[in-house]
């Protein structure tokens, strides 16, 4: 996508999600598009690290809470507004994941792999033994009762997380366009190589790591608003990391636009399954168009899509 | 209060934990360490041997340890399956790194929530005549759940020992370990003997399933606190090599126990998470690093 069109776009989600604030009422509508848009910030986070490098990171759900809880302890100390938690909580899991990536990114790529997945137990554990955000009876909090220009909070917050969305979009893209990006993709082709032409890989490493983190922390920092009440178990929740993976992989990794494309498609299909069948058969659904997808297409819903276009040029 | 009987309590049921460990963290030395194969689901493979026993206990009364050890054929044959699918789809074309963890992570979640939608969410637990005994030596208590899986997973670890230095196909596996190229040339056949190892890998999986379930309740989502256990056992006893292992083990079994007796069991999760990472930045190849 050209520069002019891929703005013209981005301009376009937003007006349409301005106008859908105005004409729709039902909440439902408003809760549905923020988790698949939470979602698709999140997929497009880890790709920013699995996709374009090719180091994978088991612990999104564990960026994710931090970034709610980093919400909730700013909350219950000041009346701190919102566009102040998400930053602080980008800031705060970008350390993080600056902090992880350095420990284990100078080794092999699969301890790195290995560290976030039990980083995520172990931030867990923390949360569980820190009573101040609630400890592992969870926490509630109150929407504030001013919400700008529109109807509701569910409708406002709907906007912050397009917004979200929509700037992880631009930074994923213009990432992957620019020296950085190129680097990146050198790392993921072979590391050895590009370490050897002088790519300064660690460093690029870290780059990405820390988008990565603040990314999934800023994704979570508007959550305790969104369901206004939180615990341990539900804000580690597997099934945030397995759809922070399942999307980018189904979309196609290589390419930015593959997760926008797997998280709006698969998003909007376990929206569709939870309300029509049920949740758990959704979740395992995932799992299995996880497995499926890796095994039959590993270059996603892109790749399938890049090839019918050459077979059509060269018929 | 620092007293030496609750301290000679924490360093022996440490160690009896740490048996166990040896037992979970045995198939990953061989999958992870031997091959190479970064099989995350390995915990969630335990998981379904817990629930095998579990199943098998409740319905005909048997013992879960005999329930595990008939398991171990069909554990090994699934496990088979389980490397041909991932020796076409990735080890063959190279894409083992991002693909295939994220295969294992796939497979993890699909184990875990197909046991929660066939069994839900609630802890399930086996009955055996020892599990509620308790052997007493002056003021050092071994009870009975935590001693007979020690003393099964010693068997086991010392049984794989035994197959890994004294066999022909378990020198082979080692063979495959140190250097694939110079194997083939030798005329074996190195897919075949690792889908072989990585059977053995998962048959394990059915006792430690078994063992985990006799120590305490479980659950479909426990597997996924082995993950970090498991990982930090075999990086801290150097990739494969089962004596690194059972050390390993053993000495995060009395560490975590510590820490749990001293400062309270919420804690003991964390621990097994700092041993991986201080290992991981300080001596990656392990403590006995080959």
């Amino acid at each position: 996508m050209r520069g002019w069109g891929f703005w013209a776009a981005s301009a376009a989600a937003l007006a349409a999600g301005l106008a859908f604030t105005a004409l729709a009422d039902n909440p439902y509508y408003f809760n549905a598009t923020y988790v698949i848009l939470q979602a698709l910030i999140m997929a497009v986070a880890w790709n920013i690290l699995g996709g374009f490098t090719g180091y994978v990171n088991f612990g999104s759900a564990a960026f994710f809470a931090v970034g709610a809880y980093i919400s909730i302890a700013l909350l219950k100390t000041a009346d701190v507004p919102l566009p102040l938690l998400i930053l602080a909580s980008a800031l705060v899991c970008g350390l993080i994941g600056l902090g992880v990536g350095y420990l284990t990114l100078r080794l092999k790529g699969v301890y790195f792999a290995i560290a976030t997945l039990a980083m995520g137990i172990v931030l867990e554990t923390l949360v569980t033994n820190w009573s101040y955000v609630g400890g592992a009876k969870g926490t509630a909090i109150l929407t504030p009762e001013t919400h700008l220009w529109f109807d509701s909070y569910s409708e406002m917050l709907f906007m912050v997380m397009l917004l979200l969305a929509l700037g992880s979009v631009a930074i994923s893209r213009a990432l992957s366009s620019s020296r950085i990006g190129r680097g990146l993709a050198a790392i993921r082709d072979d590391e050895v190589a590009a370490e050897c032409s002088g790519v300064p890989t660690l460093r690029l490493k870290l780059v990405s790591t820390t988008v990565m983190g603040a990314m999934m922390g800023a994704a979570g920092a508007p959550y305790p608003y969104f369901v206004t009440y939180v615990d341990p178990i539900s804000a580690f929740n597997l099934f945030i990391a397995v759809n922070a993976i399942a999307m980018p992989m189904i979309g196609g990794t290589a390419h930015w636009a593959g997760p926008v494309i797997g998280a709006l498609l698969v998003g909007s299909m376990q929206e569709v399954i939870t309300v029509t069948i049920s949740s758990e058969l959704n979740v395992l659904l995932v799992g299995i168009m996880l497995v499926l997808f890796i095994t039959l297409a590993p270059q996603g819903i892109v790749g399938l899509v890049r090839k019918h276009w050459k077979r059509r040029k060269s018929a | 209060m620092f007293s030496a009987d609750l301290f000679a309590n924490a360093v022996v049921s440490g160690l009896l934990l740490g048996g166990f460990y040896a037992a979970v963290a045995i198939g990953l030395a061989i999958v992870f360490g031997q091959l190479d194969i970064v099989n995350i689901a390995h915990p969630a493979f335990i998981i379904a041997g817990a629930y095998t026993a579990y199943i098998f206990n409740t319905t005909f009364g048997f013992d879960p340890i005999l329930v595990g050890v008939a398991a171990m054929p069909v554990f090994f044959a699934v496990g088979v399956v389980i490397y041909r699918i991932y020796y076409a789809a990735f080890e063959r074309t190279g894409q083992e790194s991002l693909s295939g963890l994220a295969f294992f992570f796939g497979l993890m979640f699909i184990i875990e929530v197909s046991l929660i939608l066939v069994y839900g969410v609630d802890y399930r637990l086996v009955s055996a005549g020892y599990s509620a005994q308790t052997l007493a030596f002056g003021f050092v208590d071994l009870p009975g759940r935590m001693l007979i899986p020690f003393l099964v997973a010693m068997t086991l670890t010392g049984a794989v020992w035994l197959y890994l230095s004294r066999t022909f196909m378990g020198r082979a596996i080692q063979a495959v370990a140190q250097d694939r190229g110079a194997l083939q040339l030798m005329g074996a056949d190195p897919v075949r003997i690792k889908q072989w190892a990585f059977g053995i890998g998962i048959a394990t999986a059915a006792v430690a399933g078994a063992l985990l379930i006799i120590i305490g309740p479980v659950e479909p989502s426990v597997g996924r606190q082995y993950i970090g256990r498991a990982f930090a056992i075999v990086v801290l006893g150097g990739m494969g090599s089962i004596q690194g292992m059972l050390i390993a083990a053993l000495a995060l079994g009395v560490v975590e126990n510590m820490v749990s007796t001293f400062y309270g069991p919420s804690w003991a999760p964390a621990v097994a998470f700092g041993v991986l990472l201080a290992t991981l930045a300080f001596r990656p190849s392990g403590l006995f690093g080959r």
